[in-house]
């Protein structure tokens, strides 16, 4: 399947002129090697004016390569052409050519420059490569509230980016890259082509929204959009068509009319999932194994929650609801301003003395969201990073024994389906999905009492996502409690047995059995943010 | 095809190969340039008392290479060890020699000065936040003052016989023991470095502050006990350095700062490639030794030291670059 289909060409209908259209992208056969491996094999797909175009795929399936060729980083191999609004491309492109043809890069770092102002960051192009002896600050000014004013996006330009909240970051990085399509589109009369590559696994269901109301002004302009996804929701609900890519080949082109969420996930995984059902029917009695009470921190105001044994709890909300900070006030790894926990019926103990290392030696355990700054160590071996809250215990006759480490790490590594399964490798040499297992693997080793994640499964493909679930229902099966702050409905609605949702730092609905629902939970998150809309889905259960 | 469990891929050996001979490439490079020097001046180069006497004048040297290899492990800097070094010599000239103090009593005494600059260095970096760097600069000058005061910026000369005698008095197999000190301290320090916890801990602080804190280990004591390592056995260096040449130069130990920074670099391209290691360190140092000494036997004039040991350390930050990603460059 390497065409595209008719209907994709076609484009949006609501776009005036559109079915004689040329794209405005439009690559075919491209295919990349790396060494002997096949990173990408004969990828075709066409961009409408006006269109958001859907690029889907697990890690691994080529998405980035394909964007890298784009941004000129990576040389193509031979025989694929690509066309920008019909005038033939020659490839490779040399790196910053996309930026003369019309095209802008949002990478999911975002690329902005914290410590500058959001002035210096939007400008940054027009402002570094002016020829202009002085640099006039006012023009500068009113050209960044012109930009800003354009998506009604209230920012002051003299704020630093550092102080910015995530989904103000994301907007104005699309911002800045619509400002530079637009610059070019000055010059050549012709629509460009933002491309958005994973723009919203850090955000909150709000800003998805503030996000993709960006895009449709985007694409109102005549310029089109090519958002990459791991959200399957996301894509179906923004994007007119899909491409998606399975090992490095098209695995299917689709229109937004033929596509399903099934299909698509078929696409990705090329097989069918196995889905895990939560046991049907009302709350387990369960009894408390730890329960928290009046934890407060940055955002969080005092609030009161009990997670039982073998309960597995979800902590959702929307941005600045304070939800995401309770596993790390929990763990004592951010300090708490006030709190008490109580587990398994002992000694109340102040949350605003603990520490990591107490909270480790209770038998708590902590997978921050951040992977590569607060959970692994890249640069350092698998079997190093498995085992560091507890390596003393290999310290043995006045020697660390080595050999039993990685011994130990390889079994672990088996029982986690990490791949490749080589403990000696460094974590860095794992794709996202096997250096997460990695990571949960390190604390599950250790049979904690109480498990607190968050974002468990961001940047995770479909397929290792399932193997965390089972894994995580599988220990919870066992007694371990679990602590999950997600912002995505549908992972929690999956794998808790109940939900609570915050609002404002503090938490306002919970949902349990068969109100604990993907929909459930989303409309909770907006009958809080909006209280005039009651919701029959939401329940409040008494624990 | 045999039924061993070993099923790695087809294109692990080639790969091996090129670590291992990443391993061993300084040895290699240091064994040619031996040999080199060795083909151009058979007699005066190529002899045991030459090598001996290489080794042992170098054994300062070396502990200060591997005191900082502590810290770099940690994530911090210490660019005194330098000054540590002359101040611990000169108060061993200006106690022993002015003042008569006994020997024993003056090492617990520059060693305890060790320990104390060692927290007067952690008490800026790891309390106040100031960038190790910052602090440990600004402490070289603090210091070099100290011992201009100290000394009236004269050298003292008659150090204590029993002194001069442990470090280049005795000798095994030809090689005075100021070497041995050298090489305990590494045997001591790639004992804790590869297999004691600590080692492990020092690493993970180093490379992942945050990961570490949040695994339970308590990175400020790791940080403040690897600062206060540096420190003492700079010190200990400084006690070796006024040992070996008999008397205290105030101004002479600075310029073991950057041949120490460069064997700390440079050894983290061999041995254990990617990592500070106490071995490669100590290869490092001497092969930069092994250079200095031939191309001054050659008659070279003085300045090419200071290009030698400038270029070597900007050629390891380089290798370790190019071969291993980033990671040398982690220390902030």
């Amino acid at each position: 399947m390497t065409g595209v289909s008719d209907q994709t060409l076609s484009g949006p209908t609501n776009h005036p002129g559109a079915p004689q259209a040329l794209p405005v992208l439009s690559v075919s056969n491209i295919s990349k090697t790396f060494g002997g491996a096949k990173a990408l094999q004969n990828v075709s797909f066409k961009v409408m004016p006006g269109e958001v175009h859907g690029l889907l795929g697990k890690n691994g399936s080529g998405k980035s390569t394909l964007v890298k060729i784009l941004a000129g980083f990576h040389a193509p191999d031979d025989g694929g052409t690509m066309q920008f609004n019909g005038d033939a491309v020659s490839l490779p492109l040399k790196p910053g050519d996309y930026r003369r043809l019309g095209m802008a890069f949002v990478h999911q770092n975002l690329g902005l420059i914290p410590s500058l102002t959001v002035l210096e960051n939007l400008r940054l192009v027009p402002l570094t490569s002016g020829k202009a002896l002085y640099i006039d600050w006012s023009t500068q000014d009113r050209a960044a509230r012109q930009a800003l004013s354009r998506f009604s996006l209230d920012l002051d330009p003299n704020e630093r980016v550092d102080r910015l909240t995530p989904v103000q970051r994301a907007l104005l990085a699309i911002v800045r890259a619509f400002e530079e399509i637009e610059a070019s589109r000055a010059i050549t009369g012709r629509p460009g082509l933002v491309l958005l590559d994973e723009p919203t696994p850090f955000l909150p269901a709000a800003g998805v929204e503030q996000l993709f109301s960006m895009v449709r002004s985007i694409t109102q302009s005549g310029s089109s959009v090519i958002f990459i996804s791991h959200d399957i929701d996301e894509v179906m609900e923004i994007t007119d068509s899909i491409t998606v890519l399975r090992d490095g080949e098209m695995a299917g082109a689709l229109t937004r009319d033929e596509a399903s969420h099934e299909a698509i996930v078929k696409m990705i995984v090329g097989r069918n999932l196995f889905k895990t059902a939560r046991p049907a029917g009302g709350p387990v009695e369960r009894p408390v194994f730890a329960r928290i009470s009046g934890l407060s921190g940055k955002m969080l105001q005092k609030s009161d929650l009990h997670v039982g044994k073998g309960e597995i709890l979800g902590l959702t909300g929307l941005i600045g609801s304070g939800y995401g900070e309770v596993p790390y006030l929990v763990f004592g790894a951010h300090p708490a301003r006030s709190g008490t926990i109580t587990v398994d019926g002992g000694a109340e103990l102040a949350q605003t003395a603990l520490s990591p290392r107490a909270a480790i030696d209770m038998g708590f355990a902590l997978l921050p969201g951040d992977r590569q700054g607060a959970s692994g160590v890249d640069s350092l071996p698998i079997v190093d990073n498995l085992f560091l809250p507890d390596v003393s215990r290999f310290f043995k006759g006045g020697f660390m024994r080595n050999r039993a480490m990685v011994r130990e790490a390889k079994s672990l590594g088996a029982a986690f389906e990490v791949r490749p399964n080589d403990p000696g490798l460094k974590l860095s040499a794992l794709s996202g999905g096997n250096a997460q297992k990695v990571l949960i693997a390190r604390w599950m080793n250790r049979s904690p009492l109480l498990l607190l994640l968050d974002e468990p499964t961001q940047g995770v493909d479909v397929g290792t996502r399932q193997q965390i679930f089972a894994a995580l229902r599988a220990a919870a099966a066992k007694g371990m409690s679990v602590i999950c702050a997600s912002s995505e409905a549908e992972q929690l609605a999956e794998i808790c047995d109940r939900v609570l949702v915050f609002s404002k730092g503090s938490i306002c609905t919970e949902l349990v059995g068969d109100a604990l629902t993907k929909e459930g939970i989303s409309e909770a998150c907006y009958a809080t943010a909006a209280p005039a809309s009651t919701s029959p889905l939401t329940s409040r259960v008494a624990p | 095809m045999t039924d061993t469990i070993s099923t790695k891929p087809a294109d692990k050996p080639a790969v091996n190969y090129a670590r291992q001979f990443e391993r061993i490439a300084l040895l290699l490079v240091w064994v040619i340039i031996i040999g080199l020097f060795s083909a151009v001046m058979p007699r005066a180069f190529f002899n045991w008392g030459n090598f001996s006497i290489m080794f042992a004048s170098y054994a300062p040297a070396a502990l200060l290479a591997l005191a900082i290899i502590i810290p770099l492990t940690a994530g911090d800097y210490d660019l005194s060890v330098g000054a540590t070094l002359t101040l611990s010599a000169s108060t061993i000239g200006v106690l022993n020699v002015w003042h008569q103090m006994p020997i024993g009593l003056m090492l617990v005494i520059v060693l305890g000065m060790g320990v104390l600059v060692g927290l007067f260095h952690a008490l800026f970096i790891i309390y106040f936040r100031v960038p190790s760097l910052v602090v440990t600069l600004g402490s070289t000058s603090l210091m070099s003052g100290l011992v201009q005061w100290m000394t009236n910026s004269s050298t003292i000369g008659g150090i204590d016989n029993g002194l001069i005698m442990a470090a280049v008095g005795y000798r095994l197999f030809g090689i005075p023991y100021a070497f041995y000190y050298a090489l305990a301290a590494a045997l001591v320090m790639w004992y804790i470095f590869d297999y004691t916890p600590l080692g492990r801990k020092l690493l993970f602080v180093g490379r992942g502050r945050e990961v570490a804190r949040l695994n339970g280990i308590a990175v400020n004591k790791v940080r403040v006990g690897a600062l206060v390592m540096s420190g003492v056995l700079a010190s200990g260096a400084g006690i070796l350095y006024a040992g070996v040449l008999g008397s205290a130069d105030p101004y002479s130990g600075l310029n073991f700062l950057l041949p120490a920074f460069a064997a700390a670099f440079l050894g983290a391209t061999t041995i254990q490639p990617g990592r500070f290691n106490p071995w490669g360190t100590l290869v490092a140092v001497y092969f930069l030794a092994t250079g200095i000494t031939g191309l001054s036997m050659l008659g070279i004039p003085l300045w090419v030291t200071n290009v030698f040991n400038g270029g070597a350390l900007i050629a390891a930050v380089t290798i370790s670059q190019i071969t291993r990603g980033r990671e040398a460059s982690d220390i902030g």
